[in-house]
């Protein structure tokens, strides 16, 4: 047993958190201030910024042009994609998916949030929740997004006036109580001026709760990943076809969710044939337990037929074979919506299959959460309930149970484009 | 272990396996791009451990500008040697006898390295290149995907990208496209130093710091070697430096360093104020957009 692959002496947890708004908001200005209190931002990032602001005539430093690295947002000053941002602090590892705030460029938020431990929504203290607030949070709810911390930012322009945060934070808290939220922090900050950011403000004296930055390197994320039931997709088939390793027969994949062991007894899916894992290798040598997200290669003790796109589990805790899937789906695609009756490309776990779109059964106003039932195709931006029926079985779990079984993508076969995302129900 | 946590780095290694191995399970021709810089280096060594204890199912590739560091290449042919990848050179050099590319007046050959990619893509008919390429290191890369799409003219076109969501990667082409694949994006040029002591992965003698007669040309350090000349008026002077990336030998420059060890490397990148492209690379100083600008064009 070798464990290099998991004590190595750098220990950072990594928290991957995405940061959502409003145009306006300030989450440029704000990850801009993360960066720079924290001083994982360089001298020449620094200096280059501010002679770009200079230049252009603005009264302080605009930390937004930090991460608006594309020529068009530089010239329009707005933020067109997800850009990705990395700090690090004696606690943790940061990555941030910095996500714009436009309704057109809404698909880039979900983007970010599916692969987020916690999700970071602005909103401007002098305007309250507007529209693309709630948007953004009912989008990290059905992402299932574990933490939330709402940031009121602009706290400086409302003379850190507590009764101004109260209101928004009581009226997102009773908006939050229609969506699963498991985990909510509400902050006040001002990103411009560093409140609650990096340090506790002194401008906020009513305010108890941690900085921003405490919140990011506390929450406890440990207790997020699924550690119960075992999901192995079949990635890639290792023969090495080698005199060394004439017979050596593994299956690679990244462990989606609970802890394998060798002696486990294990179902291949789709196919219901049972054996035991003989050995889990890394290259580092074999290891006593798998955990996600950790990539290993599985020997099963008896040569059975398996490739990719099965799953290994336990006989005991199955994951769900079916081909026809009813899921939430979020339309990505500006140039054609999903139509009833169309046919797609899904690519689920590592199994590609195709899809026709059997009910379009409502289409969802996340600003409401009104129903409506007339629906019967959804265009970009739109979020629905369908009903799939696939060419082949997909081996999948509730997204509410389990993330990486319940998410998949949809492709349009005509371009190869990505054009929705869907989350099994 | 027994709470199932693992170290930042270990994360990272297990999503660029990840990535490694649904490439060679979902594209025809996939190729590596193998320069023997630190992070090409760093890529060779994650696609050993992602197929062992089979070979790597895919070739590696050299875009060779004619103008290494010597050091670098004794490094490639070892490298390639011991692991026994096939090595394709497409040689810039070869492109610019055959009247393909111009070599600009400066000699400066980074630029012209792209339609010698893009043609050498084209004759091996490769749908999927990996690159080592991070979101830290530049502005329009922090927006790149890790499975970015190119379309038969090799461009990226950063406003029209696909989706990427959980770790569904889309890597569908038509003949022609390609998807150019970054598994080292979430990797900062600290986690690639740190990663490289954890594995204890063997480097080029460039990136460990030595006396160099040197030449200072705007704040930049540019060794003298046989293709740095001094030119008139420049004074030459004996500077113990290192390098941080290693890329065209007329436009690298290096640090001022005492670091001989990785440690002592991890320990100068931990507290160093500049990045690394800034520091060391004459071709990123021209613009704002000058990455953007070469990404649109089929760039790494």
């Amino acid at each position: 047993m070798t464990d290099t692959l998991t004590s190595r002496e750098d220990t950072h947890e990594l928290l991957r958190f995405a940061t959502a708004g409003s145009v306006d908001d300030g989450k440029s200005t704000l990850i801009g201030r993360l960066l720079f209190d924290s001083k994982a931002l360089f001298d020449d990032q620094w200096d280059a910024v501010e002679a770009v602001s200079a230049g252009r005539g603005d009264e302080y430093t605009d930390l937004a042009l930090l991460t608006d690295g594309l020529r068009s947002e530089r010239e329009q000053g707005i933020t067109i994609d997800v850009a990705y941002r990395y700090f690090s602090t004696p606690e943790r590892k940061f990555i941030i998916a910095d996500t714009p705030g436009h309704i057109q460029y809404t698909r880039n938020m979900v983007t970010g949030a599916s692969t987020a431990d916690l999700a970071l929504i602005l909103v401007d203290a002098r305007k309250g929740l507007v529209e693309q607030s709630r948007r953004h949070a009912f989008l990290c709810s059905l992402l299932r997004v574990p933490h939330m911390v709402l940031c009121v930012n602009k706290m400086d322009l409302v003379d850190y006036d507590e009764a101004v945060f109260k209101k928004i934070e009581n009226e997102f808290k009773a908006f939050a109580t229609k969506l699963e939220v498991p985990d909510l922090t509400v902050i006040p900050i001002s990103a411009l001026k560093g409140d609650n950011v990096v340090n506790r403000s002194e401008n906020m004296p009513w305010f108890q709760g941690p900085s921003l930055l405490h919140h990011l390197e506390k929450v406890h994320i440990a207790s997020d990943r699924n550690l119960v039931d075992v999901r192995f997709p079949v990635q890639h088939v290792i023969r090495p076809h080698s005199n060394d390793n004439h017979d050596f027969r593994g299956y690679a994949g990244q462990v989606a969710s609970g802890v394998m062991k060798p002696g486990d007894e294990v179902m291949v899916l789709p196919s219901g044939f049972t054996s035991r894992i003989a050995s889990i290798e890394t290259a580092d040598g074999p290891l006593e337990e798998a955990f996600p997200p950790l990539s290993v290669t599985v020997r099963l003790e008896d040569e059975l037929d398996v490739s990719r796109g099965d799953m290994l589990c336990r006989p005991g805790n199955q994951a769900r074979v079916s081909q026809d899937i009813e899921a939430m789906v979020c339309w990505m695609d500006e140039s054609r919506p999903l139509k009833l009756r169309g046919k797609y490309a899904i690519k689920h776990t590592t199994a590609d299959v195709r899809a026709i779109v059997k009910d379009v059964q409502y289409q969802l106003d996340v600003n409401t959460l009104h129903r409506d039932e007339a629906a019967t195709e959804l265009k970009l931006n739109e979020i629905g309930r369908v009903t799939l029926r696939t060419t082949k079985p997909l081996l999948c779990d509730d997204y509410r149970r389990n993330r990486a079984t319940g998410g998949f993508i949809i492709i349009d076969e005509s371009d190869n484009r990505t054009v929705g995302a869907g989350i099994i129900v | 272990m027994s709470d199932y946590r693992i170290s930042h780095i270990a994360a990272l290694e297990a999503e660029a396996i990840f990535i490694f191995r649904e490439v060679a399970a979902t594209c025809q021709r996939p190729v590596l791009l193998f320069s023997g810089g630190k992070d090409s280096i760093v890529m060779l060594h994650l696609a050993q451990k992602a197929f062992a204890p089979a070979p790597i199912p895919f070739p590696v590739m050299h875009v060779d500008t004619g103008q290494n560091f010597a050091e670098v290449i004794e490094y490639r042919d070892r490298r390639v040697a011991e692991t026994g990848v096939q090595l394709l050179v497409a040689s810039v050099q070869d492109a610019i006898d055959r009247g393909m590319v111009t070599e600009p007046p400066d000699g400066t050959r980074n630029r012209i390295q792209t339609p010698v990619l893009l043609e050498a893509a084209e004759k091996y008919q490769f749908d999927a290149l990996f690159g080592g390429a991070r979101r830290d290191e530049e502005k329009a890369r922090a927006k790149e995907r890790v499975f970015s799409f190119r379309d038969d003219f090799g461009q990226w076109d950063p406003k029209n990208q696909r989706p990427e969501l959980w770790n569904l990667y889309n890597g569908r082409v038509h003949p022609g496209e390609q998807i150019r694949v970054f598994p080292l994006s979430n990797w900062t040029e600290l986690d690639v130093w740190r990663y490289i002591g954890a594995e204890d992965i063997p480097l080029p003698d460039v990136y460990f710091a030595s006396e160099r007669e040197v030449v200072d040309r705007g704040g930049m350090l540019y060794a003298v070697n046989e293709f740095i000349r001094p030119r008139e008026g420049e004074e030459v002077f004996s500077e113990k430096i290192r390098y941080r990336t290693v890329g065209d030998a007329t436009l690298t420059a290096g640090v001022r360093s005492d670091a001989t060890t990785i440690d002592e490397i991890i320990d100068e990148v931990a507290a160093t104020r500049i990045t690394e492209r800034g520091a060391t690379r004459g071709d990123d100083k021209t613009s704002e957009a000058a990455m953007e600008d070469r990404k649109r064009e089929g760039y790494f």
